[in-house]
């Protein structure tokens, strides 16, 4: 079915609109977790909290992520020119780079475990535990739909003409992007300092 | 990069879109950028540290949300709708943060 009829009465693509809609809301989802753990990231109850961050690995865990909003963006264009084998190809690539970003927040909440921050040690560490946890989610479950979306074309469900599909999983996908741009430096970075430096 | 008929059918695309090449320079920008945070991070830059990093931020949002989500070409609708939650939630938890930090003691 083309953009056409997807039309609404303000002249827009209402799936595309949905999902912005949809992106907006979530600015608020994640904003709570984030104020929280501002509030609390001093809160240790005695045991360990920020210091235990590790800044070169997340960094690596962020560029990563930074790279796989650049293939997704690729595979859209590929998409936009009738270019499926690319497309396939930069999907895969995509689903690739957020799996190894999840396997490295699972070696981090490994690490981190086993050096005695838990999700109920303190405020500090189940508000890190949540928000961090939940992005966790939103990439797993953008990960699903890549795949998903490499099947359907691989059967001819997803058609040449219907790139504005590719484009609604890449808003979705450069939206967890961006908030991990936020959580790496107002939940890492910043209290990381304020708690170690001093600052 | 082609104007895909759909699009050009709703007019959701109009003008210069990026190409390739594009996004790939937009990448690389934001690889430095990052690359500034950390650094920034482990070097004394005093009292610019916060404002430092919040610039960076906020430039890697842009360009993210301007170039790989297309809301530099898209029509103005979509970016209001980010704008607008974004907007909100800043207000409501900015409010939230003032309101609640003393009794946390940050």
């Amino acid at each position: 079915m083309s953009t056409a009829a997807h039309e609404n009465t303000l002249g827009v693509d209402h799936r595309k609109l949905a999902m912005w809609v949809f992106l907006g809301s979530e600015f608020l989802f994640f904003g709570a977790f984030i104020s929280t753990f501002l509030l609390y990231f001093r809160e240790t109850n005695g045991g360990p909290g920020v210091e235990l961050f590790d800044i070169a690995f997340t960094s690596i865990s962020s560029f990563i992520l930074l790279m796989s909003s650049l293939t997704m963006v690729l595979a859209h264009n590929a998409h936009a020119q009738r270019d499926m084998r690319r497309l396939r190809i930069w999907l895969l690539a995509t689903a690739f780079l957020g799996m190894v970003f999840i396997g490295g927040q699972v070696f981090e909440f490994t690490t981190f475990y086993n050096e005695g921050l838990a999700l109920t040690s303190s405020p500090m560490s189940s508000s890190f535990y949540v928000l961090t946890g939940l992005h966790g989610a939103h990439v797993t479950i953008g990960i699903v739909l890549l795949l998903s979306t490499y099947a359907l074309t691989k059967t001819g469900k997803i058609r040449p003409d219907q790139d504005v599909k590719t484009e609604m999983i890449g808003l979705y996908w450069h939206f967890v992007d961006i908030i991990w741009v936020l959580i790496f430096t107002v939940v890492y970075l910043i209290p990381y300092d304020v708690v170690v430096f001093g600052l | 990069m082609s104007t895909t008929t759909d699009e050009a059918k709703s007019g959701q695309h109009a003008g210069h879109h990026p190409t390739p090449r594009d996004y790939v320079q937009v990448f690389f920008v934001l690889f430095v950028l990052t690359a500034m945070e950390v650094g920034a991070s482990f070097i004394d830059v005093g009292p610019l540290f916060l404002p430092l990093l919040l610039v960076l931020m906020t430039i890697k949002f842009v360009l993210v949300a301007g170039w790989f989500m297309h809301l530099k070409y898209d029509i103005a609708t979509y970016t209001q709708f980010m704008v607008g939650g974004l907007v909100l939630a800043m207000v409501l938890y900015g409010v939230v943060l003032l309101v609640f930090s003393d009794a946390v003691r940050v």
